[in-house]
């Protein structure tokens, strides 16, 4: 445990290190503001909630999340620091969760961010303080999710190009798996079920749920597991691909 | 007493390259190993195999008594490793950096300040103590590794290319470092300088081509040189005959040969056999024969022309 702390600390740290933290933060938080007022039109529903916010968050994710990933084990192994890491008294597990941690914590800081938006609507409305919150909650699970995706792609590579490529596309199928793009591939062979199961591991259908305040186990476990499984898989790769 | 460090019969093959062949060899406490090789000759895999970063084939490690492939954790706990090119993250300071590792070697925090104060002096580290490491010059950034490795105080030092880059008096400093700690630890460093081999190994071992051939002592590595302890001896041509016979009476020596200077004078060289002390004998011969000697030399083998013999051969 203390061993995970200090890891994700150092990781932390070295995020406002380097530009990285700032230009993300900038650029996560323009984006999220620009397409809630312009193409969200944010103020002509005249709405007091974030619907128009939040709706945007997976499309932003896509593509901002594994460029925060695809640093965390390919930059390792590009520089060599993976070997002062692993060969220090530090378990491969433990540095996949504390890498993860810190990345996930800094999205966290960057959506923290966005609450100026949360108390604009509060001054101008009267929003569902409780669907905000979990919209929040379900925001940050989904970055979760992107985000052990991207880690796991990787620790597969010391190429970041191709762990951002990689990871996009992952990450997309498994947004899209509940839209026709994905289902019709499995279409006319599967058994229901599997179609289905495959809708069930959409992202985007999990988040929906959240994003509009509904707190189901069923989402929350959805996104536990997805991260612990994605976890599981990067260390196995860390492990097998150790000194490679 | 059992060994510090253990390796038995370590093999590793990338592809159709066999980097490491059945490497083995034990090292106790005191010892401070010379790991000597050309480049390519598996020095870096075998180390990286070692200290649990790389899975070996075949073969296994133990550090202290631990298994580094079952007991890792226990067994790195024990280590201090220095890795080939000192890879560190360049974003931190050399100050953040130590205090990463304290906290990661799970240092209370008065020994991590001692151990911090310790390493940063004795590698004078003072300076740059604030500047990240990525700003560093290279000799500052092996010297960071180098602290890093053993801010711990391990009982086993394994160390690739410690002096690599490093100014004339760093080398000197790190060396008499090595020598210091050196009583209760096992330390192997790799080098391709052989003049630090004399200046701190207690014993020499060369890879060629993956596996280990020589391991021995210094000395004993130097007499393997072609011309050690050869004595050269200059003389008027005259006394020529009676100095070759008194020469051909000794025990010790393999083959005469002869050279002519310009002077008119003569010189020879006798080589001894399998390097033996031969300095004394030539000289007493000489009186005995009642030939005057102008002049009176000795060789020394260098490790030089040793290390060329034995990894060209193979
Ligand atoms: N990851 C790898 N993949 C493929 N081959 C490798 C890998 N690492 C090392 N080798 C090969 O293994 C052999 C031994 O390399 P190693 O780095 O151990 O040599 P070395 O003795 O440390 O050389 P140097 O003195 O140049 O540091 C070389 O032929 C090298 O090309
Ligand atoms: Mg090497």
């Amino acid at each position: 445990m203390r061993t995970i702390a200090t890891l994700t600390r150092r990781e932390l740290a070295a995020y406002f290190a380097s530009p990285l933290a700032y230009v993300f933060v900038v650029i996560f938080l323009t984006f999220a503001g620009g397409l809630t007022f312009y193409v969200g039109g944010f103020i002509e529903r005249g709405q007091a909630d974030l619907a128009a916010f939040f709706q945007f968050h997976p499309w932003l994710y896509l593509f901002l999340v594994p460029a925060i990933g695809m640093r965390l084990w390919a930059e390792e192994r590009k520089t060599g620091t993976i070997e002062f890491l692993m060969t220090l008294p530090v378990g491969a597990g433990q540095a996949v969760t504390a890498k993860f941690l810190a990345a996930w914590l800094f999205t966290g800081i960057a959506l923290v961010g966005t609450v100026p938006l949360w108390i604009t609507v509060s001054v101008l409305g009267d929003p569902d303080h409780g669907v905000v919150a979990t919209a929040y909650l379900g925001s940050w699970l989904m970055a979760g999710g992107f985000l052990a995706i991207s880690a796991c792609v990787s620790a597969a590579t010391s190429n970041q190009v191709i762990a951002f490529v990689g990871a996009v596309a992952i990450c997309f199928l498994f947004m899209m798996s509940g839209l026709d793009l994905v289902q019709a591939a499995f279409r006319g062979w599967a058994p229901d079920a599997v179609l289905q199961a495959v809708r069930d591991l959409s992202l985007l259908g999990n988040f929906d749920a959240l994003s509009q305040g509904v707190v189901d186990a069923r989402n929350l476990f959805y996104f536990a597991s997805l991260i612990a499984l994605a976890l599981v898989v990067n260390t196995a790769i860390v492990e097998m691909k150790r000194g490679r | 007493m059992q060994p510090l460090l253990e390796l038995t019969g370590l093999t590793k093959r990338f592809g159709s390259i066999l980097a490491v062949d059945r490497v083995g060899f034990a090292v106790a406490r005191g010892e401070v190993v010379g790991f000597l090789g050309p480049n390519g000759a598996g020095k870096t895999t075998a180390m990286r195999m070692t200290a649990g970063f790389l899975p070996p084939d075949a073969g296994s490690a133990r550090i202290a008594g631990f298994d580094i492939v079952d007991e890792t954790r226990a067994a790195q706990a024990r280590l201090g490793y220095l890795a080939e090119g000192a890879p560190s993250y360049g974003d931190m300071t050399p100050d953040a950096l130590l205090g990463f590792v304290a906290r990661v070697r799970g240092l209370d925090g008065a020994t991590a300040r001692r151990r911090r104060g310790e390493v940063v002096d004795r590698l004078s580290l003072a300076r740059v103590l604030d500047q990240p490491i990525e700003t560093l010059s290279k000799g500052f950034r092996r010297r960071v590794g180098l602290a890093a490795a053993i801010l711990h105080d391990p009982e086993v030092l394994i160390l690739d290319e410690p002096t690599d880059g490093l100014d004339p008096n760093q080398k000197h400093e790190v060396r008499t470092l090595l020598s210091e700690i050196a009583g209760g630890k096992a330390i192997v460093i790799s080098t391709h300088i052989l003049e630090e081999v004399d200046a701190v190994c207690t014993r020499a071992i060369v890879l060629a081509g993956g596996r280990i051939v020589a391991d021995a002592l210094p000395a004993e590595l130097r007499q393997q040189a072609p011309n050690h302890n050869r004595v050269t001896v200059a003389l008027d041509a005259d006394h020529r005959d009676r100095l070759i016979a008194a020469l051909r009476a000794l025990p010790n020596i393999a083959d005469i040969a002869e050279a002519h200077a310009r002077d008119g004078r003569i010189r020879l060289t006798a080589r001894p056999v399998r390097g033996a002390e031969i300095l004394g004998a030539v000289r007493a011969a000489a009186d005995s024969a009642e030939v005057p000697l102008d002049e009176i030399t000795t060789e020394h083998g260098r490790l030089d022309d040793v290390f060329r013999r034995l990894t060209t051969a193979a």
